[in-house]
């Protein structure tokens, strides 16, 4: 199932500086592998050593955040848009 | 409440509207809780005060001694809240203020008299974050409160906006809040957790990781710690992101039902109308951070769509 990325400027040299991606993937989990296995200037700076997503990287699934799903189990379909965003501080401060 | 000693006794207190009208399930009721009616315009007055009144508490404000100084960073409305307690309680206040937030709350802090200091537009409020960290690091004389770490924050919520809603709509099974530093999803989502466990906290955020282009690294992230004292994860259940021209088509829609409220209301409003689609049925209670007047300049209400999103990119309004 083919599942658009898309990158954050952050990440972007790592990715050839492409803004979008396309990635065969059921879960995110997979998702993140196929990514990795394109670019592999991206080993390491999404997932850890022991396999979770590191804390400063928020993954969305059409808008959820995975976290609150089911982090890297989070199903994915064809058509889905996956949006990879770092965490920053929010607003309405 | 009809006559009250200083204004800062109008804090909290503040009215929930049904607006079921505009829920795209007709078994779903919605509610919004109008924060625009604190006396400083927004929900921020219940942080601002708080912060304040603990700082006092524990030493570190003397009421009545002169030249004490605070330094904050705020997008505006905190900075808004703190400047009008600050004012009423006679305390200096600076606060970092990044370049691209609306005019209207850039003058809203000058006329309660406090300083502003320019972080850039392109950190957008991790900038803030960062500079008002390294100055209250250089001058340690300034009292820094710091929203995003001081349990103040979620407190306010706790003691004040989570029970109000408890008393209000008891009913309530879906919080829906914008994140921000996370104080009012963290308070008011804990108080109404341990009224009843089955309520679920919806998080509704901006795609502020896309706005942001100044980060160089993913290392310069960042979590308020208040997130991770107050048991965010836990917390919530849900966090979406709600684009701007959603945003502002819901903050257009609330006009339907006579609300005229700032853009992250709008945003708030369209998480709910998702929560509301995603259930069978039930009451879904929205926190509308401030009004639209802080808005007018961006053209939200009245100009094309196309260009007001556009605008909205380039602005926090959050």
């Amino acid at each position: 199932m083919s599942v658009d990325v898309r990158l954050p400027t952050v990440l972007r040299p790592q990715a050839g500086g492409r803004a979008e991606v396309s990635v065969d993937a059921s879960t995110v989990g997979e998702l993140i592998a196929g990514l990795v296995q394109q670019f592999p200037g991206l080993e390491g700076q999404l997932v850890d050593a022991s396999g979770t997503l590191r804390r400063f990287v928020n993954v969305y699934v059409n808008d959820d955040d995975v976290r609150y799903l089911d982090q890297l189990d989070t199903p994915v379909a064809d058509g889905d848009v996956v949006s990879i965003l770092p965490a920053v501080a929010g607003g309405s401060c | 409440m009809a006559k009250v000693g200083s204004v800062l006794d109008l804090i909290g207190d503040t009215p929930m509207v049904e607006v079921s009208q505009l829920s795209p399930n007709p078994e779903v009721r919605i509610l919004l809780k109008l924060e625009g009616q604190n006396p400083g315009g927004s929900v921020k007055d219940r942080v601002a005060l708080a912060m304040v009144e603990d700082a006092e508490a524990t030493g570190k404000l003397v009421r009545g001694k002169p030249d004490q100084e605070l330094i904050e960073p705020s997008s505006g409305n905190t900075g808004i809240g703190l400047a009008l307690v600050c004012r009423l309680r006679g305390y200096h206040l600076r606060v970092v203020l990044p370049e691209n937030v609306s005019p209207e709350r850039r003058q809203l802090l000058e006329l309660w008299g406090a300083q502003i200091i320019d972080s850039p537009a392109s950190e957008g409020s991790n900038g803030a974050v960062k500079l008002a960290r390294e100055l209250a690091r250089e001058n340690p004389d300034y009292v820094f409160l710091y929203q995003y770490a001081n349990l103040a924050n979620p407190m306010a919520h706790y003691r004040g906006t989570g029970p109000e809603i408890w008393r209000d709509c008891p009913e309530v099974t879906h919080f829906v809040a914008g994140l921000g530093t996370s104080g009012t999803l963290l308070g008011a989502g804990r108080y109404l957790k341990e009224r009843n466990p089955g309520v679920q906290i919806w998080a509704i955020e901006p795609p502020a990781g896309e706005m942001v282009d100044g980060l160089r690294s993913l290392e310069d992230g960042y979590i308020p710690p208040i997130f991770l004292e107050f048991g965010g994860a836990e917390i919530l259940d849900r966090k979406t992101i709600i684009k701007p021209r959603e945003s502002i088509e819901w903050t257009r829609r609330l006009t339907e039902v006579g609300i005229f409220a700032g853009i992250s209301s709008g945003a708030a409003m369209a998480g709910a109308a998702r929560v509301a689609e995603s259930i069978d049925s039930g009451v879904v209670v929205v926190v509308s951070p401030d009004g639209g007047w802080k808005y007018l300049s961006t053209g939200a209400w009245t100009e094309d769509l196309d260009v007001v999103v556009e605008r909205a990119r380039h602005l926090i309004y959050f």
